[in-house]
């Protein structure tokens, strides 16, 4: 049941509701989001962990519930999107860099473009996090000359140069080798450690128990049980949280 | 507060999905977005009518206005010499009819030769590259001369001398080598995971090409391949300067009779009888293609 909306909540959604015709997603959807949580949606394909993420930065509109980000009513039919979409940042599970884009201008265009950062400025500070993430030789190769490591890399660090309040991550590493994944994950643990605020998807139980500060596990488009790592991974309450777990660890 | 107020409401709401309600706040938000929807709605309608208007008012009253409307919708004219008209395009239909699937095969033939990697057609991508460079560089206009009197200059047996024939291949080759163009570009933006997978399948290279590349390509190119085929409807005319009587030379004909242009008028309505449907009936395809493969 819904509670009243909490002021120090940067994202609060309550009672989130979105169907695509008859098929109904997500149901009921209650979450708060504190500066500085990191927030793991764990479940399996179909879930409605994607969708869930996709709502939150209005990349999908929903059919009923309130969406507040920092105070205000982001669901409101009056809001310009872009407002939101400028101060969050979403890394997708294929990487979606542009292709025609260098790797620099991949992580300038949003600044330059969207918020009027000078273009010097720009590729500095990307330049900048470019190298803390491994990739300072690649700022002037193409997306398809990189791995899918390296890709996924650049990705985080174009979501990154936007300064985003708040990040979103959508199984960033599902679509990369095993071998890959540590790469990424690091980066993400980093920004963690830093005090990004952070909502993701993700497969990789052993790193939502490490760095969540909450675990969601969605069911069948409804958020079943959220808690601490600790608890959701040592002492279920839910048989089906049991199930996926016993099934995915 | 609106946030306030969507979850007062939503307390009573039950969790079960089937006799789900929508919220006072959702309902509210649907108010806002009808009234932004009606906003829209009156702002196109008002602005088409002004601007339309507009254009309207500046004809009407332009000091020369009688005298064209004479001149060009005469409607004893349109009626006069429709019968001709109607007689010289289905000259231009035939042409375009019998055009548009060959040239869709030669450029296909062409972009499918200068694409291949087979050693053994080394001097025939040669040839399909000169032809594609030559024929659409020279003015149709030139081609059709070049055929329509050329060819019989020959004097040889076996070939073609009606001057709707031989018109009609100047067309097909010059619009071959823009289609080749637009069928090869379609060809690459397929992405290589496409032939990856289906050559992993085990099919052939034509295989491949038919069964995978060539149904994916051929739908993205359908609007330039459109505008291509649209034009070479209006090029049919082009045969009218070698003496054929087509739809547009039957109009320049009853013209030059009755000092009326009416007639041009009616050509261009015949013209367009034919591309706004075929537009919209490609619109259609491509709508219904992409309901079956997306679902929306």
């Amino acid at each position: 049941m819904s509670t009243m909306p909490d002021p120090s909540a940067l994202l609060q959604v309550q009672n989130l509701r979105k169907s695509y015709g008859e098929n109904v997603v997500l149901h009921d959807i209650d979450l708060t989001v504190a500066k500085h949580d990191v927030i793991c949606l764990i479940g399996s394909s179909g879930s409605g962990k994607s969708t869930l993420l996709r709502c939150l930065n209005l990349l999908e509109g929903i059919d009923d519930g309130v969406i507040a980000f920092d105070g205000r009513e982001i669901s409101d039919p009056l809001i310009d999107p872009r407002d939101v979409r400028r101060r969050i940042g979403m890394v997708f599970q294929a990487y979606n860099l542009f292709p025609h884009l260098s790797v620099l201008a991949n992580c300038t265009l949003a600044p330059v473009r969207v918020a009027g950062v000078a273009k010097a400025e720009a590729e500095q500070r990307a330049l900048a996090l470019l190298e803390r993430c491994g990739l300072a030789d690649k700022a002037t190769a193409y997306p398809d000359q990189l791995s899918g490591g390296q890709q996924q890399r650049v990705a985080l660090v174009r979501a990154l140069c936007t300064d985003p309040s708040l990040l979103l991550l959508d199984e960033i590493t599902a679509a990369l080798d095993p071998e890959l994944v540590g790469e990424v994950l690091e980066i993400v643990r980093a920004e963690a450690v830093g005090g990004m605020t952070m909502i993701l998807a993700t497969h990789e139980m052993a790193f939502a128990r490490d760095v969540a500060t909450q675990v969601c596990f969605l069911h069948e488009g409804r958020i079943l049980e959220q808690g601490p790592p600790e608890q959701i991974f040592t002492a279920p309450r839910e048989a089906r949280t049991r199930e996926f777990l016993q099934r995915v660890l | 507060m609106a946030l306030h107020d969507g979850l007062g409401a939503r307390a009573a709401v039950s969790t079960v999905a089937s006799d789900w309600t929508p919220s006072a706040r959702e309902l509210e938000r649907r108010a806002v977005r009808r009234r932004l929807r009606h906003r829209s709605i009156l702002i196109a309608v008002g602005i088409t009518v002004v601007v339309f208007g507009a254009l309207w008012v500046v004809t009407v009253t332009s000091p020369g206005w009688p005298n064209v409307k004479t001149t060009f919708l005469s409607s004893h004219d349109a009626k006069a010499s429709f019968h001709e008209i109607a007689k010289g395009f289905w000259i231009n239909v035939r042409m375009f009819v019998v055009a548009e699937p060959l040239i869709l095969v030669l450029a296909i033939l062409v972009a499918l030769t200068r694409n291949s990697v087979t050693p053994w057609l080394t001097p025939v991508r040669f040839v399909a590259i000169i032809y594609t460079d030559v024929f659409r560089g020279l003015p149709s206009l030139l081609v059709v001369y070049l055929l329509v009197f050329g060819v019989p200059a020959l004097e040889l047996t076996g070939l073609p001398t009606s001057r709707v024939v031989l018109g009609t291949i100047a067309l097909i080759l010059c619009y071959g080598a823009y289609v080749a163009e637009v069928v090869r570009a379609g060809i690459d933006s397929i992405h290589p995971s496409q032939i990856s997978s289906a050559e992993a399948l085990g099919l052939s290279r034509t295989q491949t090409t038919v069964h995978v590349v060539l149904p994916q390509a051929l739908r993205r190119m359908t609007p330039p391949l459109i505008n291509d085929f649209v034009s070479l409807q209006k090029d049919t005319c082009l045969v009218a300067s070698v003496g054929v009587f087509e739809g547009l030379f039957a109009a320049q004909d009853y013209g030059n009779y009755h000092f009326n242009y009416t007639p041009f008028l009616v050509t261009g309505l015949f013209f367009l009888a034919m591309t706004i449907p075929l537009a919209r009936f490609t619109d259609w395809l491509a709508h219904r293609a992409r309901i079956r493969e997306r679902g929306r």
